[in-house]
Parts: C-alpha cells; structure tokens; sequence
C-alpha cells in the first residue's frame, strides 16, 4: 500500500490564494449594493422631501393640531 | 519521572534497601497521572507510549519480528502492529457523531417548556397593564405623531396623507 504524500506546506498561503479574492469581491459587492440600495434612494427621498417642503403651511396645520407649548392654535 | 528513572537504574531491592535506610519512609509513590499517558489527539500524532503496554505473546512476537525486515511483515501484521501502539486511527477520530440530534432535540425541548411556563407566568402572575396599552388611548398617540409630523421623510408621517386624512397607498 502506497500512498501519495500529503501536502506538508503552504497550506497557508494556499488558503489565502483562494479565499482572499473572494472575500475582497464580496466585500466591494456588499458595499456597492448597499450604496446602491440604501444611500442614494435615502439621499433622493431626502432632497425630494425638502425641494416641495414649505415650513411655514406646516408650522401652522401643527399649531393647528395643538402640539406646540409655546404657541396656542389660532381659536382664542 | 525522576523517581521512575531512579527506580530503573539502581534496581528496586536497593531501593528499598536505601528507603529501610533512610528512615522508613522510602520514595514517594508515583502517582498515575505524573507518568507518560496515552491520548488520542490531532494536534499530537505520536503519543508519549504505545496504546497496549502489555503485549500478549503474539504481539510480543510481532513486535521480535519487526526488528527485522519490514517487507517480510503481511499487511493484517502491519495493522496488528498499528493497533498496538494506537488506539484510534486518525479518521476515527475526527469522524463526527449523532450527538448534535440529541443537543438541538434538548434545546427545541426546553425551548418549548420555558414558552409554557412564560405564558403561565404572564397569565397568572402579572397584573394588568397600564392604562396606556388600551386601543383609544394608542389611537391618541399615533393621532398626536401625526400631528406633529415625526419622521416625516421616509418614516411615520412620511405614510400619511395629510390632505385626504388617511394612509398613503
């Protein structure tokens, strides 16, 4: 019965060979969809939210309402 | 170890003979776990001693033979003499076992009986909650996050259609 030599060295290096691409792609993956999938929809919700908003009509709808402390709604 | 090698140079009659000498109390006895031990382990393939210490007269005669040539040894012998000096081959050892089914049947198990005694528990032990819970008094608080516009980009507010009164679609 003979066996064939088992591989002795570079076992390291071996493993790094192969996983350390792998691992450097997923990464750069993982961080382009989150760019693409949470940052920049977030980003445009934002700059939408803020291109119609007019500070003053919702001042007063929540004066309105009644949540102010410092200010009653209009009504004496 | 080094009671073990005194005893292998000098002898053990002049041993004893020193001990009678020197007082009656002789050498210490050598404990079990202070000799070499025999262990089955990965990370340490050639044990301090062999697995059988003591050879029945075929293995003692294997063990004559393989003074000699290797090549007269059959492979049953080769196997013979491998099993003598190991208790378990390295595939053997690593190989896994069931002993996973029994540990996640255990924890599903006392999972389930912690979930009846907490539902017991919030049934028979705890009072009742805070009149903040009550379905008119939520509808209040969400009125009033509403009102005052909480997180009105992309979280509650952002939902609410202020001009129909009603969820957005």
């Amino acid at each position: 019965m003979s066996l064939q030599k088992p591989l002795m060295r570079g076992l390291l290096s071996k493993r790094l060979k192969f996983h350390t691409p792998i691992a450097f792609s997923l990464a750069l993956l993982v961080a382009l969809g989150f760019k693409y999938i949470v940052a920049e929809p977030r980003k445009k919700a934002y700059a939408d939210f803020y291109k119609q908003y007019d500070p003053v009509k919702e001042y007063a709808a929540m004066r309105e309402a009644g949540v102010f402390q410092s200010v009653r709604p209009v009504g004496k | 170890m080094l009671a073990t090698r005194a005893l292998r140079l000098v002898g053990k009659r002049a041993i004893s003979t020193s001990a009678c000498l020197s007082g009656g109390h002789g050498v210490a006895k050598v404990e079990a776990y202070t000799l070499p031990h025999y262990s089955d382990r990965q990370d340490n393939p050639l044990p301090d001693i062999r697995y059988v210490q003591n050879l029945s007269p075929e293995q003692q005669s294997l063990k004559e033979k393989e003074m000699g040539s290797w090549s007269t040894l059959s492979n049953e012998e080769k196997i013979a003499l491998y099993r003598i000096s190991f208790k378990q081959s390295f595939a053997e050892m690593n190989s896994g076992s069931s002993d996973w089914k029994t540990v996640v049947g255990g924890i599903f198990f006392f999972l389930g009986l912690t979930g009846l005694l907490v539902f017991w528990q919030r049934k028979f032990v705890y009072g009742p909650v805070p009149h903040t819970f009550e379905p008119e008094f939520k509808a209040k608080e969400l009125q009033r996050m509403l009102d005052m516009r909480m997180n009105p980009v992309e979280g509650l507010a952002s939902k609410w259609d202020y001009e129909n009164k009603e969820w957005k679609k």
